[in-house]
């Protein structure tokens, strides 16, 4: 692992810390509306200024943080376990098996994810609390999002059936989800943790883009998505900096993310 | 909440007004359009853009002055309603003509009546004018005279006037020959529509020279709002329509003599809880929400001062009712708005057997009174309005769920299916006349939005206002000049 490698881990690892620890010291609560001082500039009391309800902002993007970080890789995680399922057992199997698995792929590609994201969420039942909300969104886009993984892994576990040492693993006898487990799944661990690695940030970045269109996580609870809708009122960076914060949060940890991908990628 | 829309439709035809009359002559005033104009016929009109250029192109019989709200002469020189309220005459000014040279007569305005009460023609218009099944009739006596009869009264008749613009019934340029200060010259889909100065437009100024002063109008189809402002501080465009609260705070900060408050609009805001009987939701909320004691806890419990301070930055006010402070006519100043008194609202709870424990509130049946909120999503002010209000009914122990929809389901839920138990929405209204919400407030009305199309009306407070509705079209008899 390279310098800039060991520097991008440890920062994500400090978001996230700092996500976990620094709400408990900040003062506010990020429900908390003090109406007296509505898009207030920082102050001691409110670091980052107050949103346009009054609400603290430096709780409500440290809150915001968690939720997307936390979320963010059980969902992608949800969704390589899918798509290893898919796509291993597909290209495994070959034949109909991996014929009927690509085609169900591509058209789970061709989806518009976003209309189908708002058809789903529209379908949904409306007394949900907001913690419910973001889990539902979060797995909602671990739910659509294997496809593109599940392609790769097709692909790469068809390399595998064909290889040299696995036709030699069978005229020694193995057979079935025996050979699987023992020889292509440890041998298809580097894609896994590429794919998982690549969801993590598009996400984050989906869950922004509905947060962005108001569906994503639900009122009063912060997301990312939900911060950044800020910027749409966006007075400029000489006279109201401080609202870049979440945008730079998040720029951080999808760079860093890209940056752990690159050795990946290389180990793959 | 009445939104000061600082520009809205009423008010950008104000500043237009005056924009128009200050022009000098030989310049082209330019705004933008947030969309193409779906219809150049006048009888069609059914969206901001179209409406517009109707405004612009349109001559009409008489014109409600936005800014005194009375109605004055345009090409009708006086008016009479009749006192059963079913026929109206006119008296129409004389050397009028069309853009294209075609004369003006009384024939013209009856061949505009006969299509706008054409059902085949579906004039949006003309549904104002609809009052009972029959024949509308016209009566022409001479050229410059002509009497319309409706088959029942029509509420606001005279007023409703000024959306009519006249159609030549000779032209072979259709609805394109206009009586208005301007003509279409140019319309280029998804890009721009220009118009031009009428020659023939019969209006002068006091020094008897020949309006408008202005050559040409354009207006580019622009819906981003940052564009606008930006062309706007640039002096690139000349006036912008529809300012929002934040819009016009920032265009303050910089810019302030460009900027004018006309006021108050007619726009509301408003939140209810479906009352529909059959709607999909349980039989005990459908009881709180027929509750006329839970209902005023609810509104009790709501601090509209903060929502219009914090949301709105102070550009706008609580409501005390349907009607805006910007309707002369129809506003009692005596009443005063709904105040925010959390203590009153716990006891109208009592009343009806809600008790807190701990930190819930809770009916009488123990169920926990929770209940969600929908509204579109996208539009900021309605979304924090939400986050408000949760806020303010969570200190009574009522715990809210907010939930931002796109547009269509979430008609798709007020409409069609009822399933949803409140939701946050506005009302549009560009007419004086509580004529033009009857499609609102009867009973029996598609947009009766908390229990749409009632046989008959399901409340007293509901038969009482479909009582009166009924009555105010009665009130309108009179005669103009």
């Amino acid at each position: 692992m390279s310098g800039i490698q060991k520097f991008a881990c440890w920062t994500l690892a400090a978001i996230v810390l700092g996500g976990i620890a620094l709400s408990i010291i900040v003062p506010a609560d990020y429900t908390v509306q003090f109406r007296e001082t509505p898009n207030a500039v920082p102050t001691h009391q409110h670091l980052l200024g107050t949103d346009e309800l009054g609400r603290d902002r430096l709780a409500r993007v440290l809150y915001g943080t968690r939720i997307s970080l936390l979320l963010a890789p059980a969902a992608a995680f949800l969704s390589t376990l899918m798509a290893a399922l898919i796509g291993v057992v597909s290209g495994y199997f070959g034949s109909w098996c991996e014929r009927l698995a690509l085609a169900v792929t591509d058209l789970v590609l061709s989806l518009p994810w976003l209309f189908l994201m708002l058809a789903v969420r529209a379908v949904l039942p409306l007394n949900v609390s907001p913690l419910t909300s973001v889990v539902i969104t979060f797995l909602l886009l671990g739910l659509l999002g294997w496809a593109a993984s599940a392609r790769v892994l097709c692909t790469g576990t068809r390399v595998l059936r064909n290889s040299d040492f696995i036709l030699q693993a069978r005229a020694s006898g193995l057979h079935g989800f025996r050979l699987l487990a023992v020889h292509i799944i440890p041998n298809l661990k580097p894609v896994l943790y590429a794919q998982f690695l690549i969801s993590v940030p598009v996400f984050i970045l989906s869950e922004a883009n509905l947060g962005i269109l108001g569906l994503g996580v639900a009122e009063p609870l912060p997301s990312w998505g939900s911060l950044l809708r800020e910027l749409e009122g966006w007075g400029g960076f000489s006279t109201e900096p401080w609202k870049l914060a979440p945008m730079l949060l998040l720029i951080l940890v999808v760079s860093c993310f890209q940056v752990i991908l690159a050795r990946e990628e290389v180990s793959a | 909440m009445k939104r000061r829309s600082i520009l809205a439709f009423l008010i950008f035809v104000l500043v237009l007004t005056r924009v128009l009359s200050y022009a000098q002559s030989g310049d082209e005033l330019r705004f933008y359009l947030r969309s193409d104009p779906k219809t150049f016929n006048p009888l069609l009109v059914a969206d901001d853009a179209s409406e517009t250029i109707r405004y612009l192109t349109g001559g009409v019989l008489v014109r409600v002055n936005r800014q005194t709200q009375q109605l004055q002469p345009e090409l009708a020189t006086a008016w009479k309603l009749s006192k059963d309220g079913k026929s109206i005459s006119f008296n129409l000014r004389e050397h009028v003509y069309f853009s294209d040279g075609t004369p003006f007569s009384a024939q013209d305005v009856a061949y505009t009546v006969q299509h706008l009460m054409d059902p085949a023609v579906h004039s949006p218009t003309g549904d104002s004018f609809r009052s009972g099944s029959g024949e509308v009739r016209t009566d022409v006596p001479s050229p410059n005279r002509i009497t319309i009869s409706f088959p029942a009264p029509v509420a606001g008749m005279d007023k409703l006037f000024d959306h009519v613009a006249v159609l030549s019934s000779r032209s072979p340029k259709q609805e394109m020959a206009v009586l208005g200060p301007f003509y279409v010259a140019d319309y280029k889909s998804g890009s721009y529509v220009l118009l031009k100065r009428n020659p023939n437009y019969w209006k002068r100024d006091s020094a008897g020279r020949q309006l408008p002063y202005l050559n040409s109008i354009r207006m580019d189809i622009q819906s981003n709002r940052d564009i606008e402002e930006l062309k706007f501080r640039r002096g690139e465009i000349d006036l912008v329509n529809s300012l929002d609260s934040e819009y016009y705070d920032r265009l303050a900060s910089t810019s302030a003599k460009l900027l004018h408050d006309a006021g108050p609009s007619l726009d509301s805001e408003q939140m209810w809880f479906n009352q529909v009987g059959n709607a999909p939701i349980p039989a005990y909320k459908k009881e709180w929400f027929r509750s006329t004691n839970f209902r005023r806890a609810i509104s009790l419990g709501i601090n509209r001062a903060d929502l219009c301070r914090v949301v709105f930055a102070l550009h706008a006010r609580p409501a005390v009712g349907p009607v805006s402070p910007a309707n002369k006519f129809w506003f009692n100043t005596k009443l005063q708005p709904q105040s925010f008194d959390p203590a009153s609202a716990l006891r109208f709870l009592q009343q009806d057997g809600f008790r807190r424990e701990g930190s819930t509130l809770r009916d009488r049946d123990g169920h926990p009174v929770e209940f969600s909120i929908i509204t579109n999503s996208g539009n900021k002010y309605r979304e924090r309005m939400t986050t408000m209000i949760q806020l303010d009914l969570g200190n009574l122990g009522i715990h809210v769920n907010v939930v931002t929809l796109d547009f269509p389901s979430l008609i798709e839920r007020i409409t069609q299916s009822f399933n949803y138990e409140a939701a946050l929405l506005g009302l549009v209204n560009d007419d004086l006349d509580p004529n033009a919400q009857m499609n609102v407030w009867l009973s029996s009305a598609e947009n009766h939005q908390w229990n749409p199309s009632e046989k008959s009306p399901e409340t007293n407070w509901e038969a009482e206002i479909d009582r009166l509705m009924r009555a105010q079209p009665d009130e309108g008899a009179g005669v103009g000049h």
